[in-house]
């Protein structure tokens, strides 16, 4: 246990507040009628991961989750949207069909959900006897240039193709009248 | 195992993660719009990552693995944004909308 004074309550605390703003952030970026408040619940889902990732003791996820995913992806989903100005709420679907597919993509994600729930909790979660390694960022680097060395190097190559085709499809078009 | 807080216990991560799951799959079914659906997908992802990290802290032997495994799925979501929004321009410039509705040229 802790030497500070109540510190599991703090960290508790500090657990709820992350926690809540993934759930949060994950029902705004479902629920909300306009798209550009998706991308920014989003962003509030994808800060609190990071504040859970540093709970499972990776702080360098959490700095590289904040930096793709609110930096990154984020903001480029933000350029779309000001190019293409989708509009979720001019026209409205006959009532019957939207009902329908409402109660049905509720269902289907409230099963996907109790069946996880189902699963992870029934489960009793064993620790490792020994580990490996830390865990650390060094020995993330270690690992990334020796044993995964290959996959690092085929990861460089697909961005570098998902760049040039999106420039390429991208610009397809623009000399069009 | 079950005296101890909360955020030290697996479960909490895994209810977590099938939640972003399940909200997930809930906006990719309802979102009329390319880009609502890009983002439900996003969630998905997500949903995958905080599983792995938190199968990765309390269970696997080798803590690094699992990290590595989610900087990959990080790397790939970033290329996959990429090549999905150039589509959704590509799309927006000859259709004029990015609703699911308008893009039925090849429906039956």
């Amino acid at each position: 246990m802790t030497a500070f004074p109540g510190g599991n309550f703090i960290l508790s605390g500090i657990f709820a507040v992350f926690a809540a703003a993934t759930v949060a952030g994950a029902l705004i970026a479902a629920l909300s009628a306009r798209v550009i408040r998706g991308v920014c619940g989003l962003a509030l889902c994808c800060v609190g991961l990071a504040g859970l990732y540093c709970f499972l003791r990776s702080p360098l996820l959490a700095l590289m989750e904040i930096l793709i995913y609110v930096g990154a992806i984020c903001v480029v989903i933000i350029f779309a949207i000001m190019l293409a100005e989708p509009e979720e709420t001019a026209r409205g679907e006959p009532g019957g069909g939207a009902l329908l597919w409402g109660v049905g993509a509720l269902a289907l994600s409230a099963v996907v959900f109790w069946g996880l729930w189902r699963l992870s909790t029934q489960q009793s979660w064993t620790a490792p006897a020994t580990r490996l390694t830390d865990g650390s960022p060094k020995a993330i680097g270690t690992a990334l240039l020796t044993t995964h060395g290959l996959a690092f190097e085929l990861i460089s190559l697909v961005l570098v193709a998902a760049v040039l085709g999106a420039l390429a499809v991208a610009r397809h078009g623009r000399t069009r009248p | 195992m079950m005296g101890e807080q909360l955020y030290e216990q697996p479960a909490s991560y895994l209810l977590l993660a099938a939640f972003l799951l399940a909200a997930g799959i809930y906006g990719l079914v309802r979102r009329r719009t390319l880009i609502g659906m890009l983002i439900a997908g996003e969630l998905i992802f997500s949903a995958a990552s905080l599983n792995f990290m938190a199968l990765n802290r309390f269970v696997a032997p080798d803590p690094t693995l699992g990290q590595v495994f989610v900087l990959f799925i990080m790397g790939l979501a970033a290329a996959e944004v990429a090549v999905a929004l150039s589509i959704v321009i590509a799309v927006y410039r000859n259709y004029r909308s990015v609703d699911s509705k308008d893009i039925a040229e090849l429906k039956g």
